[in-house]
């Protein structure tokens, strides 16, 4: 497939919104049963943190507009959320962005009133809140992997492994930035997110290797002979019906080389697994916000390098009509 | 139920592209707006189809063989493009089964694109829609026309009859008959798209004649067509006359 910065800057861009969300309401959620410290100045850390996390989801949605040829007409992608998840993904991105924006600016106003007791826990609106938005990541999470696992035909793509990825790689950006976030804003949280940082990074490696081994073992279904339907070992493509190419030869296929795209591999394995767990332990140690911050910036970059990787690998069946390139 | 569809049939078809041009000459000129071109006249001249002819050769040299080979939208009974459409712009009619394209509620977002294994969707790169064939769905319907026009405009431009349009569903329709008599087989069956659209393959005709039909093995005239010859220690015409 052809890699559109579109949707490479929308996939990486909502997945930190969401993994920084996540983040912070693990930390709220720690607190409030006393797990870690409270912050000494919650109000700030979360509304300002909340506010981070929007920006990169506006982000996010801005980036997909230039996707849309007709961006206008875009608010018609909600109409068919019963089967197409796409259309899932065009609610739940602003139904998250809501409660977020919710639950930032409660907890910026520090409207704390106890609604109920669950045991020791005092329940706050900010709680009920901040459970709805987890839910809401969550199921935004499903949505954008399934956007890809759910074509069937494109087999680099149609594994479990895809919402796993686009799950774990999300929140260890998230976690990571809020990491930096929390230097400056609560410096006695740093090594709680540091840690959590780290054991999702680890984790996203695991599967993203996983994904990696399979699809390098990947047999597909459909070959030339199924696809124009002559059982000859031996057929070549001599026109492809077109001279100066078409639709079917920009959109589906990437137009770099092998080697580039064995290089951008290694490039991203690099950048969003040792590197930042590098960087992060370096930070940890010193809590030193530039380290952390480069922490971050080095692991989205290699998302970015990651999620071109992704588009690129996966081989459409229709690219056995166009052998020609 | 009605399946409209057609059936190209991959022995007769020559390869001469007037499907293509005719299809590009009807559409452009619809109703439902231009299909439009990139460099029309220039180097590398690219543009908006719904139907290409490929060509594949079949074997290595000289055992070849080159089948052209027409393919436009397949009209999936069970079009996997259909239900990834966020917009609901894309959709197969209950009544023919032709799978159509809203051009009005299309956001060009090309995902359906990515979800047709047959690459038969293209994106119209300056009205920015998702375009397919639409199996001349304002031609076959026409009342304004007689009714041995009413067929899609590649069907009628073929000159070696290698394609047919009609029911799939009607098991004595002309479709169905070449469908069933002639072996019509779906491209890529694997991933249960249930193409509408047939293709017919290549057949060769042989006749098979044992040796003794050519030549009977008790033919009298045999016995009469025995040349005399000379005996081994003879000498023979040559040895006499040369010197």
């Amino acid at each position: 497939m052809h890699p559109a910065f579109s949707v490479i800057f929308l996939t990486t861009l909502i997945g930190v919104g969401q993994g920084l969300f996540l983040a912070l309401f693990t930390g709220h959620l720690y607190s409030a049963v006393n797990v870690v410290p409270m912050q000494a100045d919650p109000q700030t850390f979360y509304g300002l943190g909340s506010l981070l996390a929007l920006l990169f989801l506006g982000g996010g949605l801005l980036a997909s507009f230039f996707h849309l040829g007709h961006p206008e007409r875009g608010w018609r992608a909600i109409a068919r959320w019963r089967t197409s998840w796409l259309s899932r993904e065009v609610i739940a991105l602003p139904a998250f962005m809501g409660a977020l924006a919710v639950y930032g600016l409660v907890q910026y106003l520090g409207w704390y009133p106890v609604l109920f007791n669950l045991g020791p826990i005092l329940v706050t609106p900010g709680l009920v809140i901040g459970a709805l938005a987890t839910v809401l990541a969550f199921v935004l999470f499903i949505c954008t992997g399934m956007i890809y696992a759910c074509i069937k035909f494109l087999q680099e793509w149609a594994t479990p492994l895809t919402v796993v990825n686009y799950t774990l790689l999300g929140s260890a950006s998230g976690f990571t930035l809020t990491t930096a976030f929390a230097a400056v804003y609560a410096p006695e949280l740093v090594r709680f997110y540091g840690a959590w940082s780290i054991i999702i990074t680890v984790f996203a490696l695991f599967t993203r290797a996983a994904s990696l081994i399979r699809n390098a073992r990947i047999k597909h279904k459909s070959t030339t002979q199924t696809a124009i339907g002559v059982r000859h070992t031996h057929v070549a493509q001599k026109a492809q019906g077109a001279m100066g190419g078409s639709f079917n030869t920009r959109e589906f296929f990437h137009g770099k080389s092998a080697g580039f795209l064995k290089s951008i591999k290694w490039i991203f394995l690099t950048l969003v697994f040792p590197a930042p767990v590098l960087l992060l332990s370096l930070g940890l140690s010193s809590a030193a916000f530039a380290i952390l911050a480069l922490a971050f910036i080095v692991q989205y970059l290699g998302l970015l390098a990651e999620r071109w990787f992704f588009f690129a690998q996966a081989n459409h069946p229709q690219n056995l009509y166009y052998q020609t390139i | 139920m009605t399946q409209l569809a057609l059936v190209i049939d991959l022995n007769v078809c020559v390869g001469c592209h007037a499907c293509v041009t005719s299809c590009k000459e009807w559409n452009t000129s619809g109703t439902a707006g231009y299909m439009s071109d990139c460099n029309p006249y220039g180097k590398d001249p690219t543009g908006t189809f719904f139907n290409r002819v490929q060509t594949f050769e079949i074997g290595t040299f000289p055992n070849t063989e080159t089948v052209h080979f027409p393919k436009s939208c397949l009209h999936c009974e069970d079009p996997p493009c259909v239900p990834v459409c966020p917009t609901g712009a894309s959709y197969k009619r209950a009544e023919d089964g032709i799978v159509l394209v809203d051009y009005d509620k299309c956001i060009g977002c090309k995902y359906c694109s990515w979800a047709c294994p047959y690459g038969a969707r293209e994106i119209d790169e300056h009205l920015k829609v998702m375009k397919k064939c639409t199996l001349c769905v304002d031609r076959i319907y026409d009342q304004a026309l007689p009714e041995t026009e009413r067929k899609p405009a590649c069907v009628l431009a073929c000159p070696t009859n290698a394609r047919l349009f009609g029911d799939v569903h009607d098991p004595e329709s002309q479709v169905s008959v070449n469908i069933r008599e002639n072996g019509g087989y779906q491209l890529m069956p694997e991933w249960g798209t249930k193409p509408a659209n047939h293709y017919l393959p290549r057949r060769k005709t042989r006749i098979k004649i044992h040796e003794d039909e050519l030549e009977r093995v008790d033919n009298p005239q045999k016995k009469e067509r025995q040349q005399p010859k000379p005996g081994f220690d003879e000498p023979t015409l040559d040895d006499v006359t040369s010197w």
